[in-house]
């Protein structure tokens, strides 16, 4: 058991989650002071950047961080443990988060305010914080509820009728969602025992009924599926994606299914790491299908919104691909995948905000003054985004694609590679239709619901700014984030360095 | 006592997906509860059912004396409970909400959100 005292320093793996959630409280205390909101939120957030850089910092330089709570020594206790992979989700959703934020002070009105957009906003980043940094898979449905709250309040911020039709499919889903987690959680308690993904990992591995955890794998595989939105659990995201202000579906675009993604992640190898022969298999399959789906979904929507809906289902299936391939490659991939399509997909749907917003001050009839004139910057920054999304070099999405291509073809599926090849094709399809259709062609083709857009301003422009130079850097210089993705893909194929650092060194 | 609560968890689980299927709102709604009860049922049933010794460790012992129902579970249904019920707090006036707004609780009526085809789209 590990009874050493501890140093200050480990408190940096429950505060990324501590700290949104009492701000978030403060802030509903603070409801009558509209204006000081959003500078108190946006102040939070970058201390929680500041915390987050420093908790990937030290976890790459001392490795995994754990921290018990109360006097309770682990496996009884409820640990925070933050490895590679949640440290380096929790610094990329922190910082959308953050860009969303800055983008809410333009897309924001004072109605949505006094009904608490950005209580709601701090309570879902230390929602994420928490899922991705909790060692205790009871833990982590709570702050999927969590999550799942504060996601409710957003959806329906305007409370127009689309809203509310998109919401009801959106809250049954999720709901029946979570509670199968909550399912599959209390029969693994039941049969194995314990909460604790670092005790989980032994005790899982040696349970005499192997078939009885894989009924609960099935479980767990379905709950998650249908939060990660993959195939065919997928239809309730595009029905609902789009009807929220553009930046509540900016946020949901980026984080919520990638909560899912992270699951699969973490539970399929800590978990139900050893004799699951269904489970890679049958994700190799979902992943593909869902990847072609949501790009031949994207190229039949003409709205810009509903598409991008399309375009986070087909991203979600290369995550799941790289995980169902299973070597450390993929994985990182499937990694590096989940980083750049939070910062893709958030940075598209602001930008399709701007461009709705901007449309309006465009005479429509019968003039030839085109959206492209006169908005040129956005036209660029929809093509570094959109091309991202389709994984063209040089930008960030093109070396994860590349690199399960590879893997795919060394493991002889060549199909999952075909897929892959197919959907960005597919995608590049519907991003260069869609451009066209706004920025060269007739602007009725964009329309895109009853939410006003914002205008083009630095508070809007510089998060979109932001998330397309980091695009590109991670497009030219893949090293920087392969490194931290390899890091993460490392500690999920050998759980020893973590269940050492929760448990102690062993007897 | 635990075979008789498992069929109750059994029941109640065929009972909410059965109303899950349904397309009227309200039998969603009815639908949700039962499965959040179900849920919370099988988790304290999955803990042992015991009867009347308390778990508690007597003066002077390291561990309890006698096999004791394990606890943690009805800590983690009360949280359960607690989360599942909100939630349907929110559902409920949601689903209200649509009811008056949409004019419908047919699920199946409630197409403005999907996803349309073009040429759908330019009807509208």
């Amino acid at each position: 058991m590990n009874q050493a005292a501890l140093s200050p320093v480990t408190w940096l793996a429950i505060l990324p989650a501590i700290l949104p959630l009492a701000a978030g409280a403060l802030a509903i205390a603070l409801r009558g002071r509209l204006a000081m909101q959003r500078w108190f939120a946006l102040l939070v957030l970058l201390l929680e950047l500041g915390l987050n850089i420093a908790l990937l910092v030290h976890v790459r330089d001392h490795g995994i961080m754990s921290l018990t709570m109360g006097n309770w020594l682990p496996p009884f206790g409820i640990s925070f443990t933050a490895d590679m992979l949640g440290a380096v989700l929790a610094l990329a959703a922190t910082f959308v988060s953050l860009a969303c934020c800055l983008y809410a002070f333009a897309d924001i009105d004072e109605v949505a305010t006094r009904f608490g957009f950005y209580p709601m906003l701090l309570v879902l980043v230390g929602g994420m914080n928490g899922a991705f940094l909790t060692g205790d898979i009871f833990n982590l449905y709570v702050w999927l509820e969590i999550l799942l709250i504060s996601s409710f309040g957003l959806i329906i911020l305007g409370g127009t009728r689309l809203q509310l039709d998109g919401a009801v499919k959106y809250a049954f889903l999720n709901l029946v969602a979570t509670t199968l987690f909550l399912i599959a959680t209390g029969l693994l308690y039941g049969a194995v025992g314990t909460l604790n993904f670092a005790d989980l990992v032994a005790k899982a591995a040696n349970y005499p009924h192997q078939n009885l955890l894989s009924v609960i794998a099935a479980l767990y595989l379905v709950a998650l599926a249908m939060k990660a939105a993959a195939f065919p659990l997928f239809f309730w995201l595009p029905a609902s994606y789009h009807t929220p202000k553009f930046v509540a579906s900016a946020l949901f675009a980026a984080l919520l299914t990638k909560v899912g993604v992270y699951g699969i992640y973490r539970i399929f190898t800590a978990v139900f790491a050893g004799g699951m022969g269904f489970v890679p298999l049958t994700l190799t399959w979902a992943a593909g299908l869902t990847m072609l789906l949501g790009a031949a979904g994207a190229v039949a929507q003409h709205r810009m919104r509903p598409m991008l809906g399309f375009l986070v289902v087909a991203g979600i299936g290369y995550m799941l691909l790289g995980f169902s391939l299973g070597t450390e490659n993929a994985r990182a991939a499937g990694t590096f995948y989940m980083v750049q399509s939070m910062l893709v997909m958030a940075g598209l749907y602001l930008l399709s905000g701007l461009v709705h917003g901007a449309r309006k001050t465009v005479p429509t009839s019968g003039s030839s003054a085109s959206l492209y004139d006169d908005q040129i910057a956005l036209a660029i920054l929809f093509l570094v985004l959109g091309f991202a999304v389709a994984g063209l070099p040089p930008f960030s999405g093109f070396w994860p694609k590349f690199a399960l291509v590879r893997e795919s073809l060394a493991q002889h599926l060549g199909w999952a590679a075909a897929a892959v090849l197919i959907s960005g094709f597919l995608t590049t399809i519907a991003i260069a239709r869609s451009f066209a259709a706004t920025f060269w062609g007739g602007s009725h083709l964009s329309d895109d619901g009853e939410q006003p857009g914002p205008q083009t301003s630095f508070a809007t422009l510089t998060p979109i700014l932001a998330i397309a130079a980091l695009v590109l850097v991670f497009g030219l210089l893949p090293g920087t984030l392969y490194g931290l993705a390899g890091g993460a893909a490392r500690g999920i194929a050998d759980y020893g360095p973590y269940v050492a650092a929760v448990l102690g060194a062993g007897p | 006592m635990e075979s008789l609560l498992s069929l109750t968890v059994a029941g109640l689980f065929g009972i909410s997906v059965y109303l899950l299927l349904s397309r009227s709102l309200v039998r969603l709604l009815l639908g949700v509860v039962t499965l959040g009860n179900a849920t919370n049922l099988l988790i304290f049933t999955a803990g042992r059912i015991l009867g009347t010794v308390p778990p508690i460790v007597p003066e002077g012992e390291q561990t309890p004396i006698g096999e004791i129902a394990n606890s943690l579970p009805q800590a983690l249904i009360l949280t359960a409970i607690v989360i599942s019920f909100s939630l349907f707090a929110y559902v409920l006036v949601l689903s209200y909400r649509a009811y008056q707004d949409l004019g419908t609780d047919d699920s199946d009526e409630m197409q403005l959100s999907e996803a349309r085809s073009p040429t759908e789209g330019e009807a509208r």
